[in-house]
This record gives C-alpha cells, structure tokens and sequence, in this order.
C-alpha cells in the first residue's frame, strides 16, 4: 500500500515490454452520458473479436440523467477479458478508468477495486475553477492512494480539446484509443468497430471519432508505461457475441414467434427495442400494450388465435399479469413468458439483478397453476431456451416461463453460432377441419396432453374459459370433474419430468459439499468450485435449468455429498443472525423448494446487494463449509 | 338450397346457416333480462350474414353478460373481469379473416377494465362492441356500479349511491381515433337490431352502449323506462341507422343529427337531463385501424425467417 500522499507522480513513458496476462478485469465508469458503456461494449467486441474470452457487465444509475459528479450517479461497465471462456464478471478489478473522482465511490461500496487496482483518472477537475471541485479532487486522490489504488492522472480532456470543441462527446472514443494501446489490441479492428458503432451518423462524426481513437491510442504509447498482452487462442468455431435480451429477441426471430406483446419496464425492454427493429422484417410485430396486464392478454388473445406469442417483462410486471398467467394455465393457452429479473420486492432495485422471482413465478397465481419454468444460466441459453419454450407451450398446451436476469440481460459473451434449424419455426396456423368426435379438451389421461383446436377450423368450435370445465370446454362445478381436471393439468409437468436427464455434476459425484444453483451464477460458481478443487476441496456443483418440473434424481445426488448448499442471488436469513434459529429461519427460494421437494436439509447461501455473485465470495463459503485454507 | 333468396341466384353457399347453428347452451340469465333480447337480436344478425361460426369469436370478460360466448355455437373465449378488450385485440391483430365481437358490461368495461377500453377505442381494431349497462353488479349480487345513477340503494351502497355516474358514450367519443359509437335499448327489437347491424358494417371499433334493464335489482328503473317513452328520441339521419316506418313509430321524439360531427355527437351524449338519444351518435370512417397494421407482414415462411435470423447472427458473429 503506497502512503505517498504527495503530489501524484507524473506519467512516464518506459521502454517496457508488454506483460502477458491470463485475464484481466478493467472497469469503464462516467458520470451518465459520457459514453463510457459505449467504451467498453465496443472495447469488448474488439477483444471477442480477436479471440479473446469476454464478459461484460453494466454499471447502470436508475435515472436517465442524474446529477453529474454524484457517487450514485456512476454509469459505467465492467469487461473482463481473458485468454480462456470467461463465464462470469470475476473479482475485483485490475483496471479502472474514472472520467471523475466522485464516479468510483459507487465501485468502492461494492468492494470492486483492491490494492493495486490501477485507476486511469481524468485530472482535469485538478484545475478546476472551482475551489470545491479543486478540493474535492485533491482528497479523493489522496483517500484512493490511502486505499492502495494506483492512480495514474490522464489529461483527457486537454489531449480530446486538440481534436474537438466539446469532449463530452467523443472523450469516450479517446479512452477506446488509449485502453486498445494499453491491452495491444489490433487498431484496424478498433477502427472497424469505431465505423459500426457510429454507422448511422454522418461521415464528420465518424471520421471526429475515428480521429479521437488514434489519439488516444497514440497518447498512450507516448506517455503510459502500461502494457499488457491477453493472448488470444484461436478457435476454428464460428462464434456469435451479443447480451441476453438481444440474445432472447434472436431465439424469438429463430422460434418463428410472431406476436411480441410488451410494456416497458427495466432491465426487460432493450430485448423489445432490438425485436422493435428486426422482427417486422421477419414476418413479425411488437405491440407495445398500454399496461402489463394487457401486454399478457393481447399475446394471451394471440396465442388462443393460432401463433404461440410471447411477452417480455421483469417482477413486478409478472405480479400484474398474475391473473392472465393462472388463466393461461387453466385454459391451457401456450404462451412464453420472460421474466428478466431485478431487485425486488416492489420497485426495488430497478437495473440491478435479483433472482428474487421464483417463488413468484411457480406459485405466485391463485390456486394451482401449474406452468413450465426454465432459467437460462448463459448468454446462450437466452437464445436457445426461446426456441426451447415455444415448443413446449405448444406441445404441452402450457405457460412457459424463461427466466433470465439483470446481470445476463445487459452482459455479453461470446457463444458458438447457432447452426439456423428449419424445425425451430413455428408451423403456420393449422386451419384443416377439426377430427370430427374430437373434443376440445381431449386428455389423455397418461399424459394430460390434448391438442387444441384453433378459430378457424370448422368442427372445433368451443367456448375458452377460465371456470372449471369439462372436457367439452363446458363449465362444470362437478366436484370430481374440478379433482380430475386439475390431475390432468398437473400430470403435464409429470411427463416432462419424465423426459428429462439428471442434472450433471460439475466435479465428483460425492464429496462433502455440492453447491446446487440455478441462472446467471453458473460461471461463478463452477470457478470457485474449481479453485476450491485446486485448494483440496471436496466439492461439486450442479446447476439447475428446469425449475418445474423439476430435474429429476436429485435426492440421488444429494445423498452422496455431506452438504447440499444452494448458493442464489435473492434474500435468506444467515444462519450466524442472533435472532434466526431453526424454527424462524428463512431460506432462499430454491432451498426452500428443495427442501420440500427432497427432505433434505438443504443450506442457502444467498444475498441481496444488486451485484452479481462473485467467485470469490462463493470461494470463501465454501472454505468456510469445509474448513480449507 | 334452403334459405337461398330468389334474388339472389348466382353464388350458392355450400350450407345455408340457420338460427340453431348459432345456439348453443340454454341461458342462464334471469327471466326479464335484457341480456336474451340481445343475444337472440345477435344470433339473427349472425344468420341474416351467414358467418362461419368457425371463423366467428365472441369474447367477454367476467359478468352477467359475459356467460354471453356459451350460449353461442361459434368459438369463445370468455376470460377475466375487465379484459376482453385486450384479448379481442390479440385474437384480431394477425387474423384479418375472424369476425370479432366483445360483450362487456359496465362493471367490465367502465370499472374493472377502463385503461383497457381507453385503448381499445385508440387501437380501433375491427370488432363489434357491444356494452351491457344495467347500472348495476349483478352477478356479484347487487353492488353499485361505476354507471348507477346518485341514490342508487344496493349492498354496497345501502343509503343510496353518491358519486355521480360515468356516461360510457362521452366517454368514449373522448378518446382519440374514435370510430364508431351508437346507442340502442334492449327492448326495442328492431332499433336493437338495427343498430347491431350498422355497428357490424362498421371496420374499426363499433362501440354499442345498450341501455339494459336489470329485474332483479334495478326494477325501478324497468318500470321507468316502460313508462317513460318519451325519455327516448330517435336520432334521424338517411346514412345513419334507418328504421322502418312502423318501428320508427315506436318513438314518441325523434332528433334531426349528423354523425361525422364529432362536437354535435358529444352534445348529445352530454345532454342528461333523462334523455337518451337512440341511434348512430358517431361515425368516421377514415380513422385508422391497428389491425391494418398488425396484418401487413402476415405469411413468410419458414425459410424467409431464417434467411433473416441468419443475417442477425452474421452481423453479430467474430
């Protein structure tokens, strides 16, 4: 930890040689509209580009345009970049560059940078005219030296003044040049992304940036004594790099889905803005609903027509279409549901991820409803789990619920590209005439599956209701006909259970502690899980996908390990709480359902801080479990 | 060859349609209940312009007047309290081929489901609307309704209700992009009919406010509109809705209106000094329907969309 609490010692340029790295995390963090996620999505795509492993996460403030200068403020992004697949956001940061001293204090709380921590900060305010600003500058740095951070000032806004009258826009394109010299990515590319990034602007604007991006890449060889190689390994794999909700707009493109009903509510709706620009194109439309519930009702309405449609939303969006989901579930209508999960209860926490839904969604409806949930772990389960939903909404005459997350809905990672199936489309509307004798509700009393008729097809006329009915569609108060109906809709989720594989262990298939989770945790639960090998541990995880039905043998596989943990990102009572024992103590919400499921005495480890779980939280856990040091 | 008018000689239907393939279930509702005159006033009009049951929907919301798609033999689709409209809008939105209508009451539409039916006359999709208003909840057993006048005693208004009443047609000749709106009563078989009519002639959103008579727990108000004859004026205009000279006799009062003027259609609806003006109210046939738009792109197959998938993966590979 360096104590010089004196003058910052100025930027030199060293004949250094590059320093080859097998990773590195470095963080892009501004104040709201100075472009800094811009920066870094761009300086992602550049590293995918050239074979790199990447991951991104956004630093996202709840307001469009909050103060400047403010610690809650920060708009930013966290890219960890790699020579292997990178599968979660890591740990603490090696790099970080701040456009203000106040912006990183909202890394800080999280705990996001260490001691050494390299922070690239712009020192105009260092000169400020105001004294304030002057003031608050000078022990900010000095409180950053006091932590350990290596604070390095950077004249951006003096060098971005050579080239352009306002560097608000465009500073960020300069720190793009200056990061690329710095990790030695390739200029040309850098350039080529410069050109796409800003492809609907003028030919000024892009040659302005374009001009910003060599000046800041220059600057750097000048006067950084920074250098690092993350070495690519190339891969003969066609790979494809996008975020979550662009990825589930692509799996609505690849299952033929042709009715995206949505209202806007965050982090769901850049999944409707990207499907607002293609899917016209592809036979499709999004209707923009003026609430919710209709959102639900119109894809509801247009599925009971002919096309499966879907609706995209976040928690408190899936608590107003509560009633249409139990509707859906009684009248089995196929409908795929996406909830992106944040922060709740309430409004919560608006940008930040949660995986505080699933109780919600399994038994959030009146009654019993039972209904189809997936959770995508990856970046391309997204995609794939769309494709995967619509079908099943359709074969098993069923809600589909997909549930991603504020974390995977704004990440990117680069995935194989899908091979394009012709069988993923959805088949045109049936119109031949129904099979005379057929009813409407034609269970088969294994499967509970029938096949449903559509307006249209002369002889299948029946009336959809959300009364209990009979086979006929007719209401029915029968007492033994409500028993036998609601059999029926639950054995659907019996005979896919039925379908499916066990679960695959992430390490031994006995030990002392399996570490059970389920959606965006994955990578960082099996890197912990791999260090904590490393250290001796014996550990294994698995990761969950089916959240109903539930994925079959997993008491089998509980009862060879010592411990089950399940380690989520939604609210649990610690077992340390003075005031929580065995009788009061509240778990997680896939504990809670595996404990009842299982009779296991299943722990949770689990929090609430908006952040995505890190290795080495999880890491430190699991020590703690097994006492490995 | 049954049913086939002599005038008519040159296209033969493959089935002539008659009443009973319309009916289904026996109602439920109450004797006295204006819901069977519509029903059976609906069920004529079905006939009278053969519809495919097949292709025909009736969707509803919760209600009295909403058990309306189980007495009909064409598909249905009788869903939540206050929600037909967004279910109507989805059925019609990719299937230009269906014949939509909603049945809605006032606790439905203009309580429950109001943002909807805000929208639902924004949208202007093509379907026929009909709102039962009996001014009262009957189904729940006798609440005040959004639509029951000041002073109506119920359950949950023993003393007498306080807030002054909606009026559904100012309402709705509020809301922008507004096409259709008329006014019929549910005794009045062949202004009823009439008015059925015109509104499923109309492309867009059909608006019928049928004022209702409830037995049960609005009798007052039955023997009021027995009585009071000449409460009701008939609105007169030759591209309206035309009756016949012996049903136009039926009304005591008649109104001279034109039905493209959207201010004067207003001053009737706002005139509530214990009139209700009977008829086409408004009419504009320009505005514009979503379902027009949501059936532009219809038909690509499978291969077109993956041309397309394949394209965005493209732009995204590395």
């Amino acid at each position: 930890m360096s104590n010089d609490t004196m003058a910052t010692p100025a930027v030199n340029k060293q004949n250094s040689q590059s320093k080859i790295i097998g990773e590195h995390i470095l963080e892009i963090v501004s104040d709201s509209g100075e472009g800094a996620q811009k920066c870094g999505q761009s300086f992602a795509s550049i590293s995918a580009k050239m074979g790199n492993g990447v991951w991104t996460v956004e630093i996202i403030p709840a307001e469009i345009q909050p103060p400047a200068r403010t610690r809650e403020g920060a708009s930013g992004i966290r890219i960890r970049v790699g020579s292997k697949k990178i599968t979660n956001m890591g740990n603490e940061a090696d790099l970080l560059v701040a456009f203000n001293e106040q912006v990183p204090y909202s890394r800080i709380v999280q705990h996001a940078y260490r001691e050494g921590t390299i922070m690239l900060l712009e020192k105009k305010w260092a000169t400020s005219k105001s004294e304030e600003i002057r003031e608050k500058y000078a022990s900010a740095v000095k409180d950053f030296k006091n932590q350990g951070i290596d604070v390095r000032e950077i004249p951006m806004e003096e060098e971005c003044l050579k080239l352009v009258k306002n560097p608000r826009k465009g500073k960020n394109m300069w720190v793009l040049g200056m990061l690329c010299y710095i990790y030695q990515r390739n200029i040309e590319r850098a350039e080529q992304q410069v050109r796409y990034v800003f492809r609907k602007k003028t030919v000024e604007i892009i040659d302005t940036n374009l001009d910003l991006l060599k000046a800041g890449y220059r600057w750097a060889a000048d006067n950084l004594d920074l250098k690092y190689e993350v070495p690519t390994i190339p891969t003969e794999e066609k790979l494809v790099v996008m975020n979550g909700n662009e990825a589930i707009g692509m799996g609505v493109l690849a299952a033929g889905i042709e009715v995206v009903s949505m209202y806007p509510i965050t982090p769901a709706t850049s999944a409707s803005h990207y499907l607002a620009e293609v899917l016209e194109k592809s036979g499709g439309l999004v209707h923009q609903a003026e609430d919710e519930i209709a959102a639900i009702g119109f894809a509801i309405g247009a599925s009971y027509a002919g096309k499966t449609a879907i609706t995209i939303t976040s928690g408190p969006g899936i608590a107003l279409k509560t009633e249409f989901i139990g509707l859906a579930a009684m009248a089995e209508v196929p409908l795929v549901i996406v909830d992106v999960q944040r922060g709740g209860p309430s409004t919560g926490l608006p940008t930040k991820v949660e995986q505080g839904d699933l109780l919600a969604v399994l038994y959030g409806q009146p009654g019993d409803s039972p209904k189809i949930v997936l959770a995508a772990s990856t970046i391309e389960e997204c995609f794939q789990f769309i494709v995967l939903a619509r079908k099943l909404a359709e074969t098993f005459r069923i809600p589909v619920f997909v549930l991603t997350d504020a974390n995977l809905a704004t990440g990117q990672q680069p995935f194989p590209r899908p091979k394009v199936q012709k069988d993923w489309f959805s088949p045109p509307i049936d119109q031949s005439p129904w099979k005379e004798g057929v009813k409407p509700f034609d269970w088969n009393p294994e499967t509970g599956l029938s096949r449903r008729p559509i307006p249209g097809q002369s002889g299948g006329i029946y009336t959809l209701t959300g009364l209990a009915h009979n086979e006929e569609g007719i209401v029915s108060y029968n007492p033994d006909n409500n028993q036998k109906t609601s059999e029926l809709r639950s054995r659907k989720l019996a005979t896919i259970n039925k379908t499916l594989k066990p679960p695959s262990i992430h390490g031994e298939e006995s030990g002392d502690l399996l570490i059970v989770g389920w959606g965006s945790t994955l990578g960082a639960i099996e890197e912990a899980v791999d260090q904590a090998i490393e250290l001796g541990a014996k550990v294994s995880s698995i990761h969950l996908r089916f959240l109903s039905p539930m994925e079959p043998g997993l008491k089998k596989i509980f009862s060879q390990f010592k411990k089950v943990l399940s380690v989520e990102i939604n609210y649990s009572d610690s077992s340390n709480d003075p005031y929580i024992d065995n009788e009061n103590r509240r778990y997680s919400q896939l504990a809670w359902i595996l404990r009842a499921q299982t009779l296991v005495d299943i722990d949770c480890f689990s929090n609430v801080k908006g952040q995505p779980l890190q290795p080495k939280d999880i890491l430190a856990k699991i020590k703690e479990e097994l006492d490995v040091k | 060859m049954f049913g086939l008018k002599h005038d008519i000689a040159c296209d033969i239907p493959d089935k002539y349609y008659s009443l009973e393939d319309y009916e289904k279930a026996v109602p439920r509702w109450c004797p006295g209940c204006g819901d069977h005159a519509v029903l059976t006033n609906i069920q004529k009009l079905c006939r009278e312009k053969q519809l495919d049951p097949a292709k025909t929907v009736f969707v509803s919301g919760i209600g009295c007047s909403s058990r309306f798609p189980h007495y009909m033999k064409t598909y249905g689709f009788h869903g939540l309290h206050g929600r037909a409209f967004p279910v109507a809008s989805g059925i019609k939105f990719r299937r230009p081929d269906l014949d939509v209508f909603v049945i809605t009451g006032d606790g439905d539409c203009c309580s429950i489901g109001a943002g909807a039916w805000m929208h639902a006359i924004r949208y202007n999709i093509n379907m026929t609307v009909m709102l039962f208003n009996n001014e009262i909840y009957g189904l729940t057993k006798n609440q005040t309704s959004p639509t029951s006048r000041i002073g109506t005693k119920s359950n949950t208004s023993p003393r007498g209700s306080i807030l002054p009443p909606i009026n559904p047609l100012q309402t709705t000749l509020g809301i922008s992009n507004v096409s259709f709106v008329a006014q019929t009563v549910d005794w009045n078989p062949a202004h009823l009919y009439a008015t059925l009519n015109a509104a499923h002639e109309h492309k867009g959103f059909s608006f019928v406010h049928i004022v209702q008579r409830c037995p049960v727990f609005q009798p007052d108000l039955v023997d009021e509109f027995k009585s009071g004859k000449d409460a009701f004026y008939l609105i007169k205009n030759n591209d309206g809705i035309v009756l016949d000279e012996n049903a136009e006799k039926t009304f005591k009062n008649s109104v001279e209106h034109d039905h493209t003027d959207i201010n004067a259609a207003r001053n009737l609806a706002e005139d509530e000094n214990g009139k209700f003006y009977l008829g086409l109210l408004y009419q504009n046939k320009d505005a514009d329907c979503y379902d027009d738009y949501g059936a532009h792109n219809m038909g690509f197959t499978a291969e077109q969309k993956m041309e397309v998938l394949n394209e965005e993966l493209d732009k995204r590979a590395i």
